[in-house]
């Protein structure tokens, strides 16, 4: 399931707890991530899923959610 | 125990990093490109864990793997020292193509190499110091060095810009530019322009790399925590 997937990787990349993340989460103003850490998420989420995020699709990328139906719909 | 990347650690500056940092109580992981047999000898005399790894810094998956070896063997890394470096030097109207791209290649895209692939780990961690070795030929040009002068420069750029980068992570980016240090680089000059290089060094003699190392151990010290996008000169005032 992609959600556990990507939460696994929030909260490590992020230093977070479990139950702090939600799909719901927005993930700059939830979860703290700064640029670098956007960058740094979507590179993680990249090797991870094995996909490619598009630059241009980053930007509309707010909330766990976004990348969980992103993830699924690539 | 801390660990630190030492490139182009064979000889001359490089090797005398590895020893003053191995003093300090560094585990290394020494890059070389040639000659194992000469660090192999060096290696046995240092108190600390050595990992001799070859690679040619220019090459971008040698750097990658240099890295993640480095990641796998100790676990962490706190120190990066992109001291690799080449000469080729000639004047303009007769430098080759081949002459700038080969110093180009390992001294400065060398160091992006090696810095970029370390940059996530020391993200991770919190935590990481890079030293980037320049010259002062790179703040001041230099007849016959337009080449080196030029990576150099870029080397100095480089290390402001990521210095900005990676600060939010911990991470300081500092770059040491030396004068003129008695090495087989500085070697293949010739007696006459040692003579004139030395005329323009105030404190009247050349740096011996031993003057350069102890400045990579202090930027990688925690006395040195709020240092980060400096070039600091080792050049004996030459630059001044
Ligand atoms: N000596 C000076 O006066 C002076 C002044 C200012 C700055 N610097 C800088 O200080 C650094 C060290 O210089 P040095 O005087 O110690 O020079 P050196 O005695 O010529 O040593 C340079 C070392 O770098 C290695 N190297 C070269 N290209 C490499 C590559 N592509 N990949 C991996 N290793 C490579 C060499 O190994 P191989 O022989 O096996 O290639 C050698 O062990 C250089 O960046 C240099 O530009 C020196």
């Amino acid at each position: 399931m992609s959600f556990e997937k990507v939460k696994a990787l929030l909260v490590e990349e992020l230093d977070l707890d479990e139950n702090e993340v939600t799909l719901e989460s927005n993930i700059r103003e939830d979860l703290g991530a700064d640029s670098l850490d956007m960058v740094d998420l979507i590179m993680s989420i990249e090797d991870a899923f094995d996909i490619k995020v598009e630059e241009s699709d980053t930007a509309s990328i707010k909330t766990v959610g976004d990348i969980v139906s992103y993830i699924e719909k690539k | 125990m801390k660990v630190a990347i030492v490139t182009g650690a064979g000889r001359g500056i490089g090797r005398s990093i590895a020893e003053v940092l191995a003093n300090e109580g560094y585990n290394l992981v020494l890059n070389y490109r040639s000659n194992k047999d000469e660090l192999e000898q060096f290696v046995q005399t240092l108190k600390t864990k050595v990992l001799l790894v070859q690679g040619d810094v220019s090459d971008y998956a040698d750097a990658e793997r240099m890295i993640q070896i480095t990641k796998e063997t100790f676990g962490q890394i706190d120190l990066l020292v992109n001291n690799a470096g080449i000469t080729r030097d000639n004047l303009l109207i007769k430098m080759t193509e081949e002459e700038f791209d080969s110093v180009s290649s390992t001294n400065l895209k060398g160091t992006f190499n090696c810095t970029k692939h370390i940059a996530r780990i020391m993200m991770k961690q919190r935590f990481g110091r890079i030293v980037n070795i320049a010259s002062v030929v790179g703040i001041t040009g230099n007849i016959g060095q337009a080449n080196y002068a030029a990576s150099k420069a870029g080397v100095i750029g480089f290390t402001k810009s990521v210095a900005r980068e990676l600060a939010p992570r911990g991470i300081t980016v500092n770059a040491i530019a030396p004068g003129f240090i008695k090495t087989k680089m500085t070697d293949a000059i010739s007696d006459e322009a040692k003579t004139a290089a030395l005329s323009r060094i105030p404190l009247g003699t050349f740096g011996t790399p031993e003057d350069v190392a102890n400045v990579v151990a202090f930027l990688a010290s925690d006395k040195a925590a709020y240092i980060t996008g400096q070039v600091i000169k080792v050049d004996g005032g030459m630059a001044i």
